[in-house]
C-alpha cells in the first residue's frame, strides 16, 4: 500500500560533522544516513570527512575506514568486499547498489549513503530483510523432481538447456532490485519483487526441474506477479548487471503460453 | 509493509507471504490489456486522422454519412470497445495499487468498471444510431 510521507518519527535530522584531520589533501564527505534504535531519536544525517589519499578506492572503504578510524558506532553489514555476496547493498549517490563495487571517484560531490529503501531499518545501513527472505522461501527455490537421480551419475542438461540459467545463476541475492521497484514498495506485502521473481524463473527455466507447472501456478496472481508494471528500476540498479524485468517478462509469456 | 513493527501479529513471515495463496489469475487481465493497447496503436490514429481530414468542419450530414458508412461504423465500435476495456483494467491496477483498505479498492474498481459499461454502451448506441 503507497505511503508518500515519513512518519513523525522517520523524518531525518541533521546528524553531527566529523572533520577530516588537519593537512588532510583529497578531502570527500560521506552523508551517512544514523539511526539508533536504543535512543528512540529520530534518525538523522551525520557527515564524514575522509582523506582520500588515505582511503581505499570504493565506498566500502570509506566506511571501513569511518568505523575502524573515525566512529565506531557506524553500523552496516559487509563480508566479501568484492561483489559476491551482497551484504553491503545499500542506496549510493541515489541509486542501490553494493558499496565494496562502487568506486568513490563515481561520485560528484558529497557521497550519500542510506540503507536499501522503504524496509524497516534495524539500525544505521542494515534493513531488516524479513520479508524478502520469507518470500524467497515460499518460491521454493531448490530442484524439484519425482524421476530419480540416474544411479552414480548427476543429472545431465544439454549445453543449450544449461545456457539458459546464465544471467539467472548469477544473482547474489543483495535485493538492490527489490527495493528499488515502486511497486515493491506500495505492494512488498504481496507483490513477491524482481529479486525473488528472478529466483522463481531460474527454477522455472530449469531444465532438471519437474514442477514447472506448479511454479507457475503459484506465480499465477494478480499480486504476486503483475504488480510488476515494467518499471525497470531492478534492470538498472542491479549490481551484477542482470535483468530481473527480462525473467519477469518470460514468466508472463509462459503463463500466456500455456493458457492455449 | 507486511513486517512494518505496527503490524501486530505474531504469525511466521513465511505463513503472511503465503497468505490466502494464489488467486491462479490474472493472466487474462494483464493479456487484455497488451492485445487492447496494441489494438488501439491503429485505431486510434485512424479516428483522429480522419477526425482531422474528414470531420472537422464538416456538417452534420456529411459527419453523419461518415459514421454510417459500414466499415466506418464497425472500427469505430471496435475503438469504442477496446477504449473502454483498456481504461477499465488500466484504472483497475492504478487502484489496487494504491487503494488503503480492501473495501476501498473493491468500491473503486465497481465504480470505475461501472463508469465503463455505461460510457461503452452509450457510445456503441450512439455510433448504432447513427449508423444504421
Amino acid at each position: 500500500m503507497a505511503e508518500f510521507k515519513l512518519p513523525a518519527n522517520s523524518t531525518i535530522q541533521r546528524g553531527k560533522t566529523f572533520k577530516a584531520e588537519a593537512g588532510a589533501k583529497k578531502v570527500k564527505s560521506f552523508k551517512i544516513y544514523r539511526w539508533d534504535p536504543d535512543t528512540g531519536d529520530n534518525p538523522r544525517n551525520d557527515t564524514y570527512e575522509l582523506d582520500l589519499e588515505k582511503c581505499g578506492p570504493m565506498v566500502l572503504d570509506a566506511l571501513i575506514k569511518i568505523k575502524n578510524e573515525v566512529d565506531t558506532t557506524l553500523t552496516f553489514r559487509r563480508s566479501c568486499r568484492e561483489g559476491i555476496c551482497g551484504s553491503c547493498a545499500m542506496n549510493i549517490d541515489g541509486l542501490n547498489t553494493l558499496a565494496c563495487l562502487k568506486p568513490i571517484e563515481d561520485v560528484s560531490g558529497d557521497v550519500k549513503i542510506s540503507p536499501l529503501p522503504h524496509l524497516p531499518v534495524v539500525k544505521d545501513l542494515v534493513p531488516d530483510l524479513t520479508q524478502l527472505y520469507a518470500q524467497l522461501r515460499s518460491v521454493e527455490p531448490w530442484l524439484q523432481t519425482e524421476t530419480a537421480a540416474p544411479p552414480d551419475e548427476e543429472r545431465r542438461q544439454s549445453k543449450d538447456e544449461r545456457a539458459k540459467l546464465d544471467g539467472l545463476w548469477e544473482c547474489i541475492l543483495c535485493f538492490c532490485c527489490s527495493t528499488s521497484c515502486p511497486s515493491y514498495w506500495w505492494n512488498g506485502d504481496r507483490y513477491l519483487g524482481p529479486a525473488i521473481l528472478l529466483q522463481a524463473y531460474r527454477w522455472i527455466a530449469d531444465s532438471r526441474d519437474e514442477a514447472t507447472g506448479k511454479r507457475l501456478d503459484d506465480l499465477e496472481d494478480p499480486f504476486r506477479l503483475y504488480r510488476c508494471h515494467t518499471i525497470m528500476n531492478c534492470t538498472r540498479t542491479c549490481p551484477k548487471g542482470l535483468n530481473p524485468a527480462e525473467a519477469i517478462g518470460k514468466i508472463k509469456t509462459m503463463m500466456v503460453e500455456r493458457q492455449g | 509493509m507486511a513486517q512494518n513493527p505496527a503490524v501486530n501479529t505474531l504469525r511466521s513471515p513465511l505463513g503472511r507471504v503465503r497468505g490466502l495463496g494464489s488467486a491462479r489469475g490474472g493472466t487474462h487481465h494483464w493479456f487484455m490489456q497488451r492485445v487492447t493497447s496494441v489494438a488501439l496503436l491503429p485505431l486510434t490514429i485512424w479516428f483522429a486522422a480522419s477526425a482531422v481530414f474528414t470531420l472537422a468542419g464538416a456538417s452534420y450530414e456529411v459527419a453523419a454519412q461518415w459514421v454510417a458508412q459500414p466499415w466506418n461504423a464497425v472500427l469505430l465500435l471496435a475503438l469504442v470497445l477496446a477504449t473502454f476495456h483498456h481504461v477499465a483494467a488500466g484504472l483497475q491496477v492504478v487502484i489496487e495499487d494504491y487503494a488503503k483498505t480492501e473495501a476501498g479498492k473493491l468500491v473503486g474498481i465497481l465504480l470505475v468498471k461501472a463508469m465503463c459499461w455505461l460510457l461503452a454502451l452509450a457510445s456503441v448506441l450512439a455510433v448504432l444510431r447513427v449508423a444504421i
